[in-house]
């Protein structure tokens, strides 16, 4: 891990690290393929055609590498094998599989590359595309970043095609033909005098055949199964209770135990004092957790949750900031040089001509709070440690780093371990994290032999969060005509790569690009233009909260433009327009404003917002309307377009749409995580509530194929839903909301 | 004390303050309610006691009586409750947590009122939270099962 170790996930410098890695192992070794993990286990007459595709007498399984948190991965993916193997994805069976380095994320580390994402040039492009070559020998296996189905979307639709080619290949030794009067359909291989040979009869013997290199992939215009809406697979059993999430899973004689961690994050616990707790009901055992807080293990979950309470614990303190107000005056503090992270933009003479407008210049300040992920489904995982073998249960976006801590924490040898991958209640980047794993493998330690679920109570959860960042943006505008002439973008948060990958015992090398996501990279062209970052000292820990450093960018830069539109008596959309050459973006912009009839009159009270960001390549518009009623706002209906160059299920995009939007809507309107006395004052959803019913507006969605490439859609759509409803709220009332979260200014109802 | 979930007689033997959620969950193996925050505001944990919606997380077991139906009790893959039916039919779960405590309140306001408007809607699955944002899809699926149910008895 040394090199590599330092090769971060979308922070990546080119030309340097990559450049190392691929001479390091070289060519040849970059193509060499990771041992396919299900050799390892097959069972009597089952067959892995490649670590994708498993076939036995009694079906075929398709592995399904990433976290199903919502977003339908399982589904989407499993689909992509099965259009190329040609069987009907509601035919096999799924798996998630084990954690393997041959199931890494090769997309997702292309963010990190330093060309906007409207820039398809080949040296952009190529500079993505090497961006494959540190992820392969990274080797992480992660569920983020929007990446999912960039990166399976050539490579398990190989997967099915090889498997579909050997299969053929094997028909053609059984009945002696020649391979090309061979054809298949869903599951079978048919011959040309109308023989059908099920791919289970063919499993054993498509074993042998060699496999061939030169696989066609199908055109688009042959896809049975991508390209139109696809039932998901986890539908049902969602929907009747039967679905296993990591809190739901049963092991036989399991005990149930809850967690106790310091609430100064990071800090040590001195001492605990249990007297109070252990003669409790159902209690059978209170355990240290190493030096961080105590495990209270029981017969029922809820025994152990009531005699928590009842551990006195003597908490050290950390030395970071202990209020909210202090958070803010380290982020306003860091606007210096010796601070600053990254200047990824700066185009033309923003100085000058700031300078020469003096009085006329523009100047915004935004913020942004820390923001819980508050999954629905509490942290939490089941383990046992029996005869130096361990296996967990859990729900997690990256299977392979679970694995190392586990074998870290637990002393047994990673190939001893297995790590079950259940669905998971919401991720939204919180099960990025390693907390809960390593907690529960701490317990299992200590009860050797029985099985043990430890669940996070909900204040546990709220309050042990890394939470998304807090932020200030200052910007300063100078508008010509209808037109912006510069734009001064400073933008200063702690950074969510440093404190992340920290925790995996990775050290940042270089700027954090999230900390100026969706600020430096939009499709504006503005002739004056600069972006600087500037990058607040570690401390409460911070991390990945869907869409990242866009969730607040994305509210800071479109509330500006909008801001800076409205100073010009220029329409918002035509100004942007005025701005933007990239035609897929253009389209989105263009979309938008039909879906939403924008122009038109607006009913009294009534007012509309527009917004535009692109995180993860995937440009998105949104329009808010909302009408401002006596008892306060209340938003009707949300308007998006995206564009994700390739759509393969419109249905499940449209449902990734609408999740994003409430989730960002949620996040704008009452989303605050405070600290005071170092502790978060939150600590369940009656005092960190996020969108319901009653609140959730109607949401139009349009998809577009313009773009150059294939993109992923659990996060893009979260960005502009902060900024559409803050330029809504103005064009209803003329407030300008200029902090999240709106409800410290204005009412919702 | 004795409890009957989905029509089946339990003995359990558990402190009375236990809230019925934990009974169903870790003495009973009943999974499909499943735990949000313990204090009633997230719903993921609505059961039925007589037909009527309830928060299982905030409810002593020693206070309960009469029948316990769970999402395992309203219908099963082979055989869906029409409101389970119209979900599958909107495809409205993403990561599916909150859905069980959604579907339970939901088929106990359709009980109650067979034709909601979004006013009744809001009004009955306010209580429920969903963090993957479903509620239109929650909107559109409450009203296809009243429809279909209506037809049904009509």
């Amino acid at each position: 891990m040394s090199i590599l170790g330092k090769i971060t996930r979308r922070t990546f410098v080119i030309g340097s690290a990559a450049i190392t890695s691929g001479v390091l192992f070289g060519v040849y070794k970059y193509k060499q393929p990771y041992p396919n993990p299900l050799e390892k286990n097959l069972a009597q007459g089952e067959t892995a055609l490649t670590p994708y595709v498993l076939i036995n007498a009694n079906g075929v399984t398709i592995i399904a590498p990433r976290a199903e948190m919502g977003q339908g991965v399982k589904t989407t993916l499993a689909a992509l094998v099965a259009e190329e193997l040609d069987i009907d994805v509601q035919n096999v069976r799924i798996e998630h599989g084990v954690p393997s380095n041959a199931y890494y994320n090769a997309a997702v580390l292309e963010e990190g590359v330093p060309f906007p994402p409207q820039d398809t040039s080949s040296t952009a492009q190529m500079a993505r595309d090497f961006m494959h070559v540190p992820a392969k020998f990274f080797g992480v296996q992660v569920t983020g970043g929007s990446s999912s189905t960039v990166d399976a979307f050539e490579k398990m639709r190989m997967a099915g095609a090889t498997a579909r080619e050997a299969l053929l290949l094997a028909a053609s030794a059984k009945l002696n033909v020649a391979k090309n009067t061979l054809s298949t359909d869903n599951g079978e291989v048919i011959s040309k005098d109308g023989q059908r040979i099920a791919y289970t009869e063919l499993a054993s013997l498509a074993a042998s055949v060699e496999l061939p290199d030169d696989v066609k992939l199908k055109p688009k215009s042959e896809w049975k199964q991508l390209g139109r809406p696809i039932p998901r697979v986890d539908m049902v059993e969602k929907c009747t209770g039967t679905a296993t999430f990591g809190i739901d899973v049963l092991q036989k004689d399991m005990l149930y135990a809850t967690i106790k961690v310091n609430p100064h994050l990071g800090a040590k616990c001195h001492a605990f004092d249990a007297n109070n707790a252990a003669n409790m009901k159902g209690v059978k055992a209170i355990l240290p957790l190493a030096d961080v807080g105590a495990a209270v293990v029981a017969t029922n979950t809820w025994y152990a949750f009531k005699a928590a309470e009842k551990i006195d614990f003597d908490w050290a303190r950390t030395e970071y900031a202990q209020s909210t107000d202090e958070l803010f005056e380290s982020a306003i503090a860091a606007f210096n040089e010796e601070q600053q992270d990254s200047q990824n933009r700066d185009d033309g003479d923003v100085d000058a001509v700031i300078g020469a407008a003096g009085d006329a210049t523009i100047h915004r300040e935004y913020r942004a709070p820390l923001l819980a992920h508050a999954t629905m489904e509490p942290m939490n995982a089941t383990a046992i440690m029996k005869d130096g073998q361990l296996d967990v249960w859990v729900g997690t976006q990256m299977p392979t780093y679970a694995l190392s801590e586990a074998a870290r924490v637990s002393g047994i040898e990673a190939q001893n371990i297995r790590i079950h991958t259940t669905y998971l209640g919401g991720g939204f980047g919180r099960r990025l994290e390693m907390d809960f794993i390593v907690y529960a493998v701490m317990v299992a330690k200590q009860l050797e032999g029985t099985p043990v679920k430890v669940t996070w109570s909900r204040e546990e959860d709220m309050t042990h969060d890394s939470y998304r960042p807090f932020a200030v943006a200052r910007f300063k505008g100078v508008t010509q005509g209808k037109n912006i002439s510069a734009l001064d973008v400073k933008v200063s948060s702690p950074s969510v790569m440093e404190s992340q990958m920290g925790r995996l015992g990775v050290s940042l090398p270089g700027p954090d690009s999230t900390i100026v996501q969706a600020l430096w990279d939009q499709a504006y062209t503005i002739e004056n233009y600069r972006v600087t970052g500037y990058r607040v000292p570690m401390g409460i820990p911070v991390s990945s909260w869907r869409s990242v450093g866009a969730s607040q960018n994305g509210f800071f830069n479109e509330s500006m433009i909008d801001e800076l539109a409205i100073e010009a008596s220029a329409d918002p959309i035509e100004m942007r327009l005025g701005l933007i050459t990239h035609q897929p973006t253009r389209n989105v912009l263009e979309a938008v404003a039909n879906m939403a009839n924008w122009g038109r009159d607006v009913a009294e009270n009534h007012g509309l917002g527009v917004a535009l960001v692109t995180s993860f390549g995937v440009p998105v518009a949104e329009i808010v309307e909302v009408v401002n009623t006596p008892r306060g706002i209340k938003i009707l209906n949300v308007y998006v377009a995206a564009d994700l160059g390739i759509a393969i299920d419109s249905r499940n995009i449209d449902a990734q749409l609408i999740s994003a939007v409430n989730f960002g809507l949620a996040g704008a309107m009452m989303g605050e995580i405070t600290l005071l006395d170092g502790k978060v004052q939150q600590t369940n959803f009656h005092n960190y509530d996020v969108i319901r019913m009653h609140q959730a507006p109607v949401i139009h969605t349009k998809i577009l194929e313009n773009g150059e490439r294939i993109r992923g859609i659990g996060e893009p759509g979260t960005p502009p839903a902060a900024p559409a409803l803050a330029n809504a709220i103005f064009a209803a009332t003329g407030l300008r909301m200029r902090e999240m979260p709106f409800n410290k200014h204005i009412q919702f109802v | 004390m004795q409890l009957n979930v989905n029509g089946t007689q339990h003995e359990v033997d558990v402190d009375e303050e236990m809230p019925l959620l934990w009974v169903l969950r870790d003495e009973l193996n009943i999974t499909g309610p499943k735990f949000g925050c313990g204090i009633a505001m997230c719903g993921a944990c609505t059961v039925h006691i007589n037909g009527q919606p309830a928060r299982s997380c905030s409810m002593p077991v020693g206070q309960v009586s009469g029948l316990i139906t769970t999402i395992e009790g309203l219908g099963t893959p082979d055989a869906m409750h029409e409101v389970q039916a119209a979900w599958v039919e909107h495809q409205v779960a993403q990561c599916g947590y909150c859905q069980p405590g959604q579907i339970m309140s939901a088929a106990a306001l359709l009980q109650m009122n067979p034709n909601p408007d979004d006013e009744a809607i809001d009004h009955a699955m306010s209580a429920n939270l969903c963090r993957c944002g479903t509620y239109p899809r929650i909107r559109a699926a409450i009203k296809a099962a009243a429809q279909n149910i209506r037809e049904k008895s009509a």
